[in-house]
């Protein structure tokens, strides 16, 4: 793979020639924030929290999915990408049902660090206030809906570590919903091994351990980047 | 000590559709409420018996959503009266608890369900004119429904928050909360 040069907010950035604008920033130490990205699965590019500026181009565009091209010239930090992030975190909240007073993953939520991160102290947007379910069914955890910002975390982690692809996505729009297997209780899923990675991998409390409390709520990131290290690099020493 | 302009600060505090947590909440402020004594009256609060909401306060906390009738009411004379107005606690700034029930339907149906279908004894709709105020159809945040200042979120906010935003009043300041203050729960 080729090296490229490119520049980053005035920095000069080296990076080889397959990696995208996100890991090439992430590596020199430029934070570009994200919800539905997670290191070592399949970029999905849905929640638009990492877009930036391309010199050039009329389109802001996802680092998550943009390759670096020798000579770019990009921006991460803008009054207007700012304005726009905060916006993205707006629309997620009024779409679901995100009361944080009683939800598992308090203190523990990626969206809830975005809204602080992004300066969101109240919501700009009417609230659409949409019926949806909690899914109980299964022996060791539960899915709210309500929670859910359908970044399909659950849907790549599940395929892409665990090879069991119980998660899926159905309907359109504002009917987008996950759902397991033949859109069944997850209690009756089939392929199910219960591993838990959908959990780990969940950024909100949409996907919660059965029995534990705000307090005890902890997604474990880190074992998931530890499977992901082990199988791309393979290194398997804790 | 006292207000910027050397003047009493006319501080209001409101409690609508709310659980009284962040009155509570107030109340954690202990000894700090000796230094708001010092230079604030508190011309209006549920926390002692005054009827009458008054003329030109300089600012109010709002605990609460507007969920019926005599909410809405009053924050409307509650605005026309209040140079700041501010939204105390997440059921004022998102709805939160208060309108949980905002996904299940309308009012009559959310009523029958917890007057009638659950009911143990008695199954019957509160109904008292004039004494109970009819539900709106949806449990609103304050600001959908008149113009607010400042936000202070938080369910209920930690009286250090809280803290904050009235030292930022004392200072002639509208409170702007960043950061860990901002985040909601
Ligand atoms: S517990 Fe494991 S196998 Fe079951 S849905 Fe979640 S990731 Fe897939
Ligand atoms: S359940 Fe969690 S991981 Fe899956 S799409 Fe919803 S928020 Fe994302
Ligand atoms: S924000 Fe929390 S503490 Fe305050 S009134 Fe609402 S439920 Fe009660």
């Amino acid at each position: 793979m080729s090296v490229v040069t490119l520049t980053i907010n005035d920095q000069l950035v080296s990076a080889s020639s397959g990696e995208t604008i996100l890991q090439a920033a992430r590596s020199v130490g430029i934070d570009i924030p994200t919800l539905c990205y997670v290191e070592g699965l399949t970029a999905h590019g849905g929640c638009r929290m990492c877009l930036v500026e391309v010199e050039g181009a009329r389109q802001l565009q996802p680092a998550c999915f943009l390759n670096v091209n020798e000579g770019m010239t990009i921006r991460t930090e803008t009054d207007q990408l700012r304005e726009y992030r905060k916006m993205i975190v707006e629309l997620l909240l009024a779409e679901g049902n995100h009361t944080c007073s009683i939800c598992v993953a308090n203190n523990n939520c990626e969206l809830q660090d975005a809204a602080v991160e992004m300066g969101v102290d109240h919501e700009r947007l009417e609230y659409t206030y949409p019926q949806r379910e909690v899914d109980v069914s299964h022996e060791r955890f539960g899915v709210d809906h309500n929670r859910c910002i359908l970044c399909t975390r659950c849907v790549r982690v599940c395929d892409e570590l665990e090879g069991a692809h119980t998660w899926d996505i159905s309907g359109r729009g504002a009917n987008l919903k996950m759902i397991t297997d033949m859109n069944q209780p997850w209690g009756e899923s089939p392929t199910c091994t219960s591993c838990g990675k959908c959990f780990m991998a969940c950024p909100t409390g949409a996907i919660f351990q059965k029995g534990s409390t705000a307090s005890e709520l902890d997604h474990n990131r880190a074992k998931l980047d530890f499977l992901i290290n082990a199988r791309e690099n393979q290194l398997w020493e804790l | 000590m006292t207000g910027r302009n050397g003047d009493r600060i006319k501080l209001a505090t409101v409690w609508l559709g709310g659980c009284s947590g962040c009155h509570m909440s107030f109340l954690d402020l202990d000894e700090w409420l000796f230094e708001l004594a010092m230079f604030a009256d508190v011309v209006f609060t549920p926390l002692v018996d005054i009827k009458e909401y008054p003329e030109h306060v300089d600012a109010v906390l709002v605990e609460g959503a507007v969920a019926n009738e005599d909410n809405l009411e009053f924050i409307r004379l509650v605005r026309e009266r209040s140079k700041w107005l501010i939204s105390f606690g997440d059921c004022a700034v998102t709805g939160n608890v208060t309108a949980l029930r905002n996904p299940l339907g309308d009012p009559l149906t959310i009523l029958e369900r917890s007057y009638i279908e659950l009911a143990d004894v008695n199954p019957r709709l509160p109904d008292e004119p004039d004494i109970l105020p009819p539900l709106l159809d949806r449990v609103e945040p304050l600001h959908r429904v008149v113009h607010v200042d400042a936000y202070i979120p938080g369910c209920p906010p930690p009286a250090d928050r809280i803290r904050k935003s009235l030292e930022a009043i004392r200072d002639g300041r509208l409170p702007k909360l960043e950061g860990q203050d901002i985040q909601f729960g």
